[in-house]
């Protein structure tokens, strides 16, 4: 949330052209995975591979949160025996997982997104239903 | 677009703040948020939840029987402890009180857990969300005097699954995950919703569940099993069952309750364990949305083939986060918004449902004073499509009486929401009412603990075959 209201402060002349969303991409299941396709909003804007790019990662950050491995079993079943109360002490694999996907969120905005006056909105402030993408109508940029 | 049935959103309109203020809370409206104290998120959450502890602990408007289900457990141990283990201590072994202990503490933890943790609900779409989604709708839709069906077709693992719009949260409702009536919210994973935790169950808290019937159900035939040692004890040596009774009026008591409860109990653990083995929800199974009724060859795709990764993956996937971020602080700038939306939605919502068929099956759903038992099922029942109502009705009225044999007691959410007046009558005529209910539809939970499939099986398909009869007229 921090990152993205200290970006639109520092930009207040910025007005909000619009807002892309890239809905999720339920192909495989329930797992959280978004749809790769290149929206055709930002074609004016960034350069597919580069977009295509980001949305890869976040995929892959977010199966390795959800993925079912031996150490995931061993953390259930671990937590069934003391009744789930490690819950209230223990940060999740899930939660840690998440906090990597908000740095690479946020660097992804400072280095590639804000000089192009673009935003993207980490998906758990959406309910991880959505990848918004706002865009800014910044006529400081030629592109 | 004008002659559709529905309205565009403008999320202009929707992001001017209105001046009624929010219905819980003595606050002052959203428009103006005083600086020195900054509201947090779960204050305006436009979901019928309440909380407590500033947001750390959620529950359902309405509890239910929640306070019931601890009065036993508590009361039943209680006297168990009190009556029971000293005689037993000294006569057979004092591993007993501890088995007696842990159980209990495991039986109170998991249901607390159950109770007052966040089912997975999903936030509502924002209003931009909202207004995208219905662009993408109008583009894709038919120009036909019918407003375009609010269904989209998505291909999981070779499955073909529909998704419906949910006109209350305003975005397409991910794959299991459906719209609870009692609690307003959509939650991920609906399993159902438990008047006797007094919470939905969904993927958050599912294991939370699990555990708790499981334990519960050990935990009764414990006390049963005690409570007979007990007084077979008592009334040896020619001394009779009566004077064991008279030594030990606790134990009837006990008795009673253990007696009555652990048949359905074990039958519900059971009927999870069975879910939880086919990685299917108790809506699921209802509906049978994959039990191939139609003739097609459907299978669960959610399954992973194998009982003990499905079994895995239910109960020991890693947790996933609460969604909707209760103790969060509302920025500054988007609480006015978020008030204006949360008061707006449901105006919008209930004008855009002038789509005939959900608010004619709403009509009925209230009259035929069922409304809990079908409106859980029904918002993803019956179609977003504007069928007309005949054809839905009669699929609507045959879904109460399958509705009865919901392994978690349907039956007394009827009977707590029809009369409000006497809520303790109804509760306690609630409990006699589940062993019926359970018993009389589904002689699967008489017998003794059958978990496969054949005896819940066919049972489910032949509800699951009226239940889900209006579900192909999309």
């Amino acid at each position: 949330m921090a990152e993205t209201h200290s970006l639109q402060d520092m930009r207040p002349q910025a007005a909000v052209a619009a807002k892309v969303f890239i809905q999720r991409d339920y192909t495989n299941g329930t797992v959280c995975q978004f749809q790769t396709k290149f929206p055709s909003e930002l074609e004016t804007r960034i350069d597919k591979q580069q977009f295509e790019e980001t949305v890869r990662m976040l995929n892959n950050l977010y199966a390795e949160a959800e993925k079912l491995g031996s150490q995931s079993y061993i953390e259930g079943c671990l937590a069934c025996l003391t009744a789930y109360t490690v819950f209230l002490c223990m940060e999740t694999h899930y939660e840690k997982m998440l906090k990597k996907i908000a740095k690479y969120i946020q660097e992804q905005n400072d280095k590639i997104y804000a000089p192009r006056g673009l935003l993207l909105t980490d998906p758990i402030e959406r309910g991880l239903r959505v990848i918004e993408v706002t865009i800014f109508e910044d006529r400081s940029l030629t592109r | 677009m004008k002659n559709c049935e529905y309205q565009q959103i403008d999320p202009q309109a929707l992001s001017t703040p209105t001046p009624t203020p929010p219905p819980h809370q003595g606050d002052e409206p959203e428009k103006k948020t005083e600086p020195k104290r900054p509201k947090r998120k779960w204050e305006v959450f436009p979901g019928k939840n309440r909380f407590y502890c500033d947001g750390r602990i959620i529950v359902a408007r309405q509890s239910g029987v929640l306070p019931l289900t601890v009065g036993l457990i508590l009361v039943t141990s209680g006297l168990f402890f009190i009556f029971d283990c000293p005689f037993l201590v000294k006569h057979l072994t004092s591993c007993i009180p501890v088995i007696g202990g842990v159980l209990f503490v495991f039986v109170i933890i998991t249901l607390l857990q159950t109770s007052f943790t966040d089912p997975g609900i999903l936030p509502r779409a924002t209003p931009d969300e909202a207004a995208d989604i219905e662009k993408q709708i109008d583009n894709t839709g038919n120009t036909s005097y019918r407003p375009p069906p609010r269904t989209k077709e998505v291909l999981i693992n070779q499955q073909v699954v529909k998704l419906k719009y949910c006109f209350t949260c305003k975005m397409f409702r991910p794959p299991r995950t459906s719209h609870c009536s009692l609690c307003d919210n959509c939650v991920e994973r609906f399993d159902h919703h438990c008047p006797w935790v007094g919470n939905c169950v969904g993927k958050r808290n599912y294991r939370f569940f699990y555990t708790f019937i499981v334990s519960l159900s050990f935990l009764t035939a414990f006390i049963f099993g005690c409570v007979t040692t007990h007084l077979a004890l008592r009334a040896q040596g020619g001394k009779g069952l009566v004077f064991a009774l008279q030594e030990s009026p606790g134990s009837a008591v006990e008795l009673v309750i253990c007696f009555f409860s652990v048949w359905s109990i074990l039958g519900l653990s059971g009927f999870h364990t069975y879910l939880v083995a086919s990685n299917l929800t108790t809506n699921e199974d209802i509906k049978g949305s994959w039990s191939g009724k139609s003739g097609e060859d459907v299978t669960n795709p959610y399954s992973h083939k194998n009982i003990f990764i499905n079994c895995c993956s239910v109960l020991c996937a890693p947790m996933p986060p609460s969604l909707i971020d209760r103790r969060g602080f509302l920025p500054a700038d988007e609480s006015a918004q978020t008030g204006g939306t949360d008061i707006e939605l449901p105006t919008l919502a209930t004008k855009s449902e002038i789509n005939v068929c959900t608010q004619g099956t709403k009509g009925l759903l209230e009259s035929a004073a069922l409304p809990p038992l079908l409106s859980t099922s029904c918002p993803q029942g019956k179609p977003q499509t504007a069928h007309p109502c005949p054809d839905i009705s009669p699929a609507v009225n045959s879904d109460p009486s399958p509705e009865l044999s919901t392994g978690c007691g349907a039956h007394h959410r009827a009977s707590s929401h029809r009369d409000a007046s006497p809520p303790r009558h109804t509760k306690t005529r609630s409990k006699k009412c589940k062993r019926a209910a359970l018993h009389i539809p589904n002689p699967a939970f008489d017998a003794p603990v059958s978990p496969t499939s054949p005896d819940t099986g066919p049972g489910s398909k032949g509800r699951g075959h009226k239940g889900a009869s209006f579900a192909p007229l999309h």
